[in-house]
Order: C-alpha cells, then structure tokens, then sequence
C-alpha cells in the first residue's frame, strides 16, 4: 500500500498545452497537484479533451509544452518503453467499456499486472482472488467474462486497475456504459478501493452523480481546470 | 450492407474472389488442356480408320484369315466392306510411318478419306501397285518428294515404293502412307491374313444388331470394333490420368472455398453487433442469412467468371507452348487447338460458385443465430472459453471418409475414393478447433513462461473455433501437399526399386521399327566381352475392343523361379505338364480380373478358340498402365510365329568393358539403320525412367504449390483481419503497460502456434489421405500398388516453412495493429 505524504504532491501538472491536429488548442496552462488519497474528479463539454489529459498523465500522448510529474519522475523525457513500464507499475485504468479479456479467466484477468511484472503465477493469482473478493466477485474466479454482466465485468476492471497497489488510478468514464443503479454501486466500489488502496484517483465523467462521489470535482475548460480546490 | 462491407474492407473480398478464380482457373485450363488434347487424338483416330461405321479388328499381332472378309460381305445390314493391312514401318532415315494397305476401290464406298489425291501433273494408272501416298507428316517427316522413289521397312523386310501424291484429309501430325493391300500384302509377307475390315452399314439398319451378328461369326483372332467402343477406347488410355488431374485442380478450388469460409467467418464475427442491432430492429434470422449467403454468391460468381476468362487464358497459352501434354506422355507430339465448349465452362462456374456459397454457408447459420442481446453487449468477438470445441460432426465426416474408401471403383474410377478425401478434408477441417484446444491443454498453467507467450497460448487455447477459422484453408492445403507428397515419393520410391529389379544386366538395347533376327542376335551374343545376352520380344493385343492394347512379351523366364527375371508379386504356382504359362502384371490382372491358377485364353497361336495359358503369377509393372502378359522366349516365338526381338539384355563377362562392348554392339548395326537403336547402361535408362516420371507429376506440383499459396493466403487473410480486431485488446495491454514489441511478439508465437497447429493437422489427415490415394485410387485409376514412404525430410522443411510464414504474417499483421493509437484503440466503438 502507498503510503500517503500529505506534503509532496503525487502528480503534479504544470502550464500543460495540448491541440489537436489542424491546430485547435484543447487547453493551455493547465495545472494540478494530486497527493496520495485524493479523489478528484474532472468534469467538461464532450471535446474538450478530458480523456487527453489522461492519456497525457498516463505517457499516452504528448503535450505540445508543460510538465507532468508523477512521484517526482517528469513523464515528458520518458521514452516509449520507459512510459510502459511507469503504467505497468505505478498506474492502473479503469475503462468505460471495461476491455477484459474474454479469453482468460476473471482471476487471471485480475492478475494481469501482476503477471506482467513477473510476480510469478501462483502469488499473482493468490492476490487476484482476494482483490476479486474485494469487488465483490470472490469464488468467481474460474469464470469467463462472457458470463458476466456489464456491472460485474467493471468490477473486474477495477480489481484489475487496483490488484497492483498503484499510486495512481485514471478511470475514464466507468459508469457510462452502466445503468443508473449499477453505476453508483460501481462509483460506491471505487471510491472505496480507491481509499482503501491509499492512491490517488482522477476520474473523468460527464456523470454528476459519479462527479459527486470524489473529493473534489472540476471542469476542464480550454484555459484549464477550474473549480473548487483546483491546484 | 454488403457495399458499406466491401467498401472498408475491399481487400478481403478481393482475396476471397481471387482464391476462387485461381481454383477455377486451374480447373477450367487443366480440363480445356485434356480436352484439346483429347479431342485432337480422337480426330488423329478417326483419320487412321477413315470414317467405317463397324470395324472388325485383328486381337493379336498375327492379324485374322482373309477368308473373313467375304463372309462379313454377305452379312445381312452390312452394305459395303473394305479390307485393310496395317503395318507399323519406317522409312531410311528412321521417321516411324504407319503404312495402311486398301482396296481403293472398296475403300472409296467405305473410307473415303483414307484415299490419297493424286499430283495434278502425274496422271497414270490409278491402280498403280507401287504407288504410295503420303500424308503432309509424312512427306515431311521422310523427306521423301513427290513422283520420286521411298523405300519403307518393318522388321527385316524393305519395299520400295513411289510417292503418287498425298492424303489431303490426314491431319496435322499423322504420319501416314496408304498403299495397294495386295502389294503391302505380299512384300511385306502377309498374304492370307487381314489387320481389320472397315465396313459401312445399310441405311436404316441398326448398327447395334449388325455388330452382334458381326461379332457372332468371328474367331477369337478378331472383334468387332463400333464407333463407341473406339470413343471410349481412345478415353480410356488417358482417362485415368485426366481425371486425376482434374480432381487436384479441383482441391485449389475447395482450398478456395476454405478461404471464402474464412473471409465470411471473420466478416460476420465483426459484424456481429451490427447484426444484433438489425435484429433488435426487426430484421428476421433469414433475411440475415440471406444477405451473407448473397454476399458469398457475389464473390463466387465474379471469381469463377475472372477464373473462366483466366483458365482458358492459361490453356491457350499452355498449348501454344507445350501443346496438350501436360506431362502424362499421352499426348506429346500434338499441338491442338483450344476445344472451347460452353458445357464444361458452365459446370466450373457452377463449382465456383457452389464452392463460395458452401464457405458462406456456415458464417450464415452464425450470423443468424447470434443471441442480439450478448451481441450488442460489445464483448468483442464474444469468445467462451467454456464451450467446449464440437468434435460430432468432424468424426462424422471422418468415419463416413473411412467407409467411402472401401467403395470399388465406378466405370473404372475412383469416385468413392475421391468423395473419401473429399470428406476426410471437410472432417479434419472441423476437426481442427478440437485440435487445437487437445494440443494447447497441456501447455496451459506451466510456470515461468514470458507473459506474453502465456497470453498467446491462453487466446489460442479459449478460441479454438477462431483457430479453425484462421486455419482451415492451410489445413486443407497442407493435408492435399502432405498427402500427394507421400503419395509421389511412395510411387517414385516403388518405381525405382522396381527399375532396379527389372534393370540387372550391364547393358541394354532397343530397337524401334525393326527387329533383331535369330542371326543379328546370334552375333549380338558371339561380340568379345558379352557373357550372356537374353533378348524380349514384344507386341501388342487388343483384348477387348473399347479397352487399349495389352502388351504380350517373350523374354527368358525360368517357369520354376520367375522371380530371377520378372518383379514378382506373391508366389508364383507351380505350372502344370502340358500347359503355356503367362505371368500378368498388376495392371493386367486388375482390368481382366486374371488370378494366378486361372486357365485364360489369348487372341495368339493358331487355335480357333484362341490359346489356352495358364496364370502362373504376376508381377509389378509401372511401364504398361493398360496390362501386359509375359510368356517366355519359346512360348512367345511359337504362338506369335515372329522369332524377331525388339529388346537385349547384355551381361558382361568378367573384366569386359562396357565401353568396347558397346561400341562393337554400335558396329553391328549399319548406320543407316542405327536411327531407332539404343544401347544404354542401366544407371541411364534409369535415370531418364526417373526423369519421365518427374516429369509427369510436374503439373501436379505446379497444382500444389497453388493450393498451398491460396492456403498461405487465406491464413494471412484471416491473422490480419483477426488481429485487427483485436485492436481494443492491444490497445488496453498497451494502457496497462505491455510494450508494442510485447504485442508484437505474442502475435508472432499466436501465428507460430497457429501455424504448427495447422502443420500437424494438415500433416495427419494428409498422411491418412495419402493411404486413401495408396491404397484406392491409384489401384483403381491406375491399376498399380505401391509400397507408402513418407519423404520426412521435405516435410519437415514445408512444415518449417509454412510455420514460419504463418509466424510472419501475424508479425506484419501485428506490426499494422499495434502501430495504430493506443488511445484511440480503447474508446474505438462500433
């Protein structure tokens, strides 16, 4: 588990540009700190490149100027395979349309990160069982996603997106493709792993009831985040 | 749909029509070939025997008694008759000429087109009885010149004639001379007998009843010939071999059908939430179905239609080039022009499209049972592990294969063998998803594997069916390379054993057009540094009058122990006191159902009934597919009256040298007469025995190597698109932190795994479908066993090289998936 420094920030976004090609400028000067434990969530007009700034966070793509620092590390000098390797370690996702694979089972779905960071079969799969019975899903862990509902394969996502102990969690619209009721089961499940696992959390969302389950809620406009505690 | 379908994905359908066009290609120009050929064979017939309604035909060499011939005058429905001697001679420079010898004034009410046009300025007597007349081949092939003197000889006797004009009716490649039958007769030494009578038939009589009565009065030494049985005759030397050819072209067109399947398969798979959401709309099952069955008939009526202008292309240009051999030695020497019917071009269209709508066919049952609800969830390919691989209907159609291949033959062809092979193939097919999880259980949960080869034996193992799909037409075209590939190196490997066998001298010699005499062989056997000469004399029967001639040879044969000069099969009985023994080849034995102990009787000798013999055995023989029947030296001079021998075995004595000997053998002979002589140590027959065989069987890899590049296609076809699909998975992996060469290295081992999944399918059934051809249609086409030996070395190079270019497709196609966005990969819906 992450110990949690309530000094230094975790993730910290500075004067960050972004534009698309043929010029449009998604946002400029864009700023955020994130410490250990915050939740927080970024809310905007569909296009305005909130699922960008993620993917910028996450070495996914590259900003045009700024800086992102992730437990000190500037991810802009990062190469391709050292961005991998911070996502694999220090970084875990939790998709809108949950992207398991229907091939493995839920257990070694789970264990993927884990698997991947050689942690060894048997341990891996030990502790996906038991982040499994974290979500909800424990003795499920021979099924196969197709005989699951799309409620139980976000569940999955999340074990998967937690099962590593990361410092940091980016979910992209997890509740979007759920009903109303499942999504806030789900909102309820994360934010709790979330919390428990002691990482940090930015979540994009156009849910405001998903918006109301973090610590702080802002909206990403082409000048930057704005809203309440924004860095 | 379908445009909206063919627009983004043009390649595919491309492919998919591509693989049927070559099939169809390949089918159509083999057939266009054969036929060409056969039809130019037919006409080359039918100008040696003018245009008779019956003939009566000689069964032996020794021809029937002339006194026939009034007899068959009187017989009621026959209106004119005309004698005929044929004589197989050749003229001072070697050129092989097949002199006929006619009454020209009964050939002219029967044959007309056998009687030759005199030169315009020549005049003279038209019953002439030195006159000869030549055909266009002829004349040239003699370089013999009008008005000017030929002489022409067949076995020891040489005749001189006067070229009188030409036979403007024989066709292009006819080596023909007609002459006087009563000169031909007498200085050739045939007085008294015939080698056929042409006969023209009443108007208004039946043709069936006067060749009953016909063949109601005749000795055994002759047989009524109708224009049928000279049609299926001349079909059946070379059927066997067309048919074969035929039916392996076929296998590229199924091959194609495999990748029809497997481009429909992966197009429905892709469409499946599009489907679901036209049925959620309130598209009915069928209408689905409809719409993939239409989109498969689409690709094959457009392929076989490109496949059609294409094979008769091909043919065209293959008989410009080759002419219409394509290797099997029944037609060398022709060059036909393209027989180009609208029957045949009608059935392989028909096949292209029959076999487009039955690759269609399943992905359309799928497309029409996908439940809307999973569909439209968006879980990808909607992949269950759990669903065990269906191995029912793949057993099912294997069983029904096995039983197939007991099946005797149908009018002398495999039919049953060729159905076996086909449903072994549909079988193994199906077989392979249940493979393919059987192969990968074993690997699955092993410790300390790199994460992503794991990754990749977890999704070949939960997706077999996508396995099978991605795999079908490489199984298909691998088991058909295995299976032919056993099949020609078992036929070549029995063949060159059996040249070793028959092949024991030092020194062989053949002539052509004539023959050695009792005194050339005498001094064949006194040259210094021969041992022992043994010498073979051979001519031909007509046993039955729509089947080719069998082959009658005297040679030395030893009745207590055949086995010293013939490759025998079995045991050989002990001959009876007072009875000629004749050992059959296989061939023989299968068409004329001969059994060792069998009493048989021969178109040979004197006898009215035709000579007794006795089977004392049988022996292999892979030169004479139609049959032959060995009698020794004595036998065969006494019944046949011919002391002459067109073959000598020479061994040498100790210390000899092959050369000297060969040179004083070469001395022997007058070199005008050395055209048709062959003198040649064993090594070098064999070697070129080997090098006919290669030959023939060329057409056949050409075939292969096309089913396997369609196969190699339809694999990379089915990678690609699968591995575009999966572009979400990667791009999630990628989210997660494994690295594009990651990606592209488990797409590698997927491909590798693949690929020797494929191999060891493709490579049982084959090796089972290679009995299959062993063991049925070999000895029912050909009517020859073999010993099965599997060239283990080339098949483990193909087999290496198939897994390496399935390895590398799904690295190219890998290298393509992985280089689109992550990002975009993960929010791309449908």
């Amino acid at each position: 588990m992450i110990a949690p420094d309530p000094d230094t920030p975790l993730l910290a976004v500075r004067d960050l540009r972004k534009s698309v090609p043929g010029g449009r400028v998604l946002f400029d000067g864009l700023d955020l700190d994130l410490r250990a434990g915050d939740f927080v969530a970024v809310t905007g007009e569909s296009g305005v490149g909130k699922s960008t700034l993620l993917n910028l966070i996450a070495g996914l793509d590259q900003a045009d100027c700024g800086s992102i620092r992730l437990d000190g590390d500037e991810l802009g000098g990062l190469d391709e395979d050292q961005g991998a390797r911070l996502r694999r370690e220090r970084i875990g996702f939790v998709f809108q349309a949950f992207h398991v694979l229907p091939h493995l089972t839920l257990a070694q779905n789970v264990a993927l990160p884990l698997i991947l960071q050689r942690q060894g079969q048997a341990a891996s799969l030990q502790r996906a069982r038991a982040m499994m019975a974290e979500v909800g899903l424990g003795g499920r862990d021979a099924d196969y996603p197709a005989q699951l509902s799309g409620g139980e394969l976000q569940r999955v996502a999340i074990a998967r997106a937690l099962v590593h102990r990361p410092a940091l969690i980016l979910a992209d619209e997890p509740t979007g493709n759920l009903d109303p009721e499942t999504a806030g089961r789900i909102m309820e499940l994360l934010t709790r792993q979330v919390r428990s696992a002691g990482a940090a959390a930015i979540l994009v969302t156009h849910s405001a009831a998903a918006a109301s389950a973090a610590d702080r809620s802002l909206t990403l406009t082409r000048h930057g985040l704005t809203g309440a505690d924004a860095a | 749909m379908m445009r909206g379908e063919w627009r983004a994905y043009p390649a595919r359908a491309v492919l998919a029509g591509l693989a049927i066009a070559v099939g169809v290609a390949l089918g159509f120009a083999v057939h266009l070939i054969n036929a060409s050929a056969l039809n130019e064979f037919a006409s080359a017939i039918s100008a040696v025997n003018g245009e008779a309604d019956l003939q009566v035909r000689a069964a032996g060499p020794n021809g029937f008694e002339e006194a026939l011939y009034p007899r068959l005058a009187r017989t009621p429905g026959v209106a004119h008759v005309s004698p005929v001697v044929e004589i197989a001679a050749h003229a001072h420079n070697g050129a092989s000429v097949r002199l006929i010898g006619l009454d020209v004034l009964r050939a002219a009410a029967v044959t007309p087109a056998l009687l030759g046009q005199r030169a315009g300025a020549m005049g003279g007597d038209p019953f002439d009885s030195q006159g000869v007349f030549l055909s266009p081949t002829a004349l040239a092939a003699t370089g013999a010149r009008l008005g000017e003197p030929l002489v022409l000889a067949a076995g020891v006797r040489q005749v001189g004639f006067v070229v009188r004009g030409v036979l403007a009716a024989a066709p292009q490649g006819q080596s023909l001379a007609v002459a006087d039958i009563a000169q031909v007769q007498w200085r050739f030494a045939r007085l008294g007998t015939l080698d056929r009578v042409d006969l023209r038939i009443d108007q208004g009589a039946d043709p069936r009843d006067v060749a009953a009565r016909v063949a109601g009065m005749l000795p055994a030494s002759a047989q009524v010939v109708t224009q049928q049985a000279q049609a299926r005759r001349s079909d059946a030397l070379s059927r066997a071999y067309r048919v074969n050819l035929d039916m392996l072209a076929l296998m590229a067109l199924m091959t194609g059908g495999f990748l029809v399947y497997s481009a429909q398969s992966l197009a429905v798979s892709r469409r499946r939430p599009q489907f679901a959401l036209l049925r959620v709309l309130g598209v009915e099952r069928s209408a689905l179905l409809r719409l993939v069955v239409a989109e498969a008939a689409i690709v094959g009526t457009l392929g076989a239609l490109a496949g059609l202008a294409l094979g008769a292309g091909l043919a065209e240009a293959a008989l410009r080039v080759f002419g219409g051999d394509l290797g099997g030695g029944y037609f060398s020497g022709e060059r036909p022009r393209l027989a180009l019917t609208p029957g045949p071009a009608l059935i392989f269209l028909a096949l292209g499209i029959a076999a487009a709508l039955l690759g269609g066919l399943l992905p359309a049952r799928e497309a029409g049972r996908a439940a809307p609800a999973v569909a439209l969830k968006n879980l990808g390919d909607a992949v269950d592990p759990n669903r065990r691989p269906a191995v029912d209907l793949a057993l099912t159609l294997l069983l029904a294969g096995a039983a197939a291949a007991m099946a005797p033959a149908v009018r002398g062809l495999p039919v049953f063998g060729y159905l076996s092979i086909a449903l072994m193939l549909a079988g193994g097919v199906a077989a392979t998803p249940w493979l393919a999880r059987g192969l990968l259980g074993p690997l699955q949960g092993r410790a300390g594997r790199a994460p992503v080869i794991d990754l990749a034996l977890k999704r070949l193992w939960g997706a077999p069916s996508q396995a099978g799909v991605a795999l079908c037409s490489i199984v298909a075209s691998t088991s058909l390379v295995v299976a032919m590939a056993v099949m020609v190196a078992s036929f070549r490997g029995s063949v060159d054993e059996w040249l070793l066998q028959v092949l024991p001298a030092d020194i062989y010699m053949r002539v052509e057009g004539a023959s050695f005499e009792p005194a050339a062989q005498a001094r064949i056997a006194a040259v210094p540094g021969v041992a022992h000469a043994a010498f073979l004399g051979q001519t031909s029967l007509r046993l039955a009058p729509d089947r080719p001639e069998v082959a009658l040879i005297g040679q030395t044969i030893d009745p207590r122990a055949p086995g010293r000069t013939l490759p025998m099969i079995g045991e050989s009985q002990a001959v009876p006191k007072g009875v000629t023994p004749v050992w059959v080849s296989e061939p023989a034995q299968w068409i004329y159902g001969y059994r060792p102990g069998q009493q048989i009787t021969l178109p040979i000798g004197h006898r009215a009934g035709g000579e007794p013999l006795f089977v004392a055995g049988v022996w292999r023989d892979y030169a004479r597919q139609h049959g032959a029947v060995a009698l020794t030296s004595d036998d065969y001079t006494r019944l046949t009256g011919d002391a002459g021998r067109t073959g000598a075995s020479i061994e040498l004595a100790p210390g000899a040298s092959a050369d000297r000997v060969i040179g004083a053998l070469k001395a022997l002979v007058p070199a005008a007469g050395r055209d048709g002589l062959t003198i040649a140590r064993p090594s070098v027959l064999r070697a070129a025995a080997l090098a006919t065989f290669d030959r023939s069987f060329a057409v056949t890899y050409l075939l292969e190597a096309v089913a396997v590049l369609v196969g190699l296609a339809g694999v990379a076809a089915a990678l690609s698109a699968q591995t575009l699909a999966r572009t979400k998975e990667f791009g999630m992996l990628r989210h997660i932190g494994v690295l594009r060469r990651q990606i592209i290295g488990m797409l590698a081992t997927e491909g590798a795994l693949l690929g020797l999944i494929g191999v060891i399918a493709g490579a049982s059934l084959g090796l089972v479908m290679s009995q299959v051809l062993i063991h049925v249609v070999n000895p029912q086409s050909f009517h020859w066993t073999m010993q099965t030996r599997v060239p283990w070395g080339l098949l483990a190079g193909f087999a290496a090289a198939l897994i390496a270019c399935a390895a590398a497709t799904a690295l190219v196609a890998g290298r393509r998936a992985v280089s689109r966005d992550a990002v975009q990969a993960v929010r791309e819906d449908w």
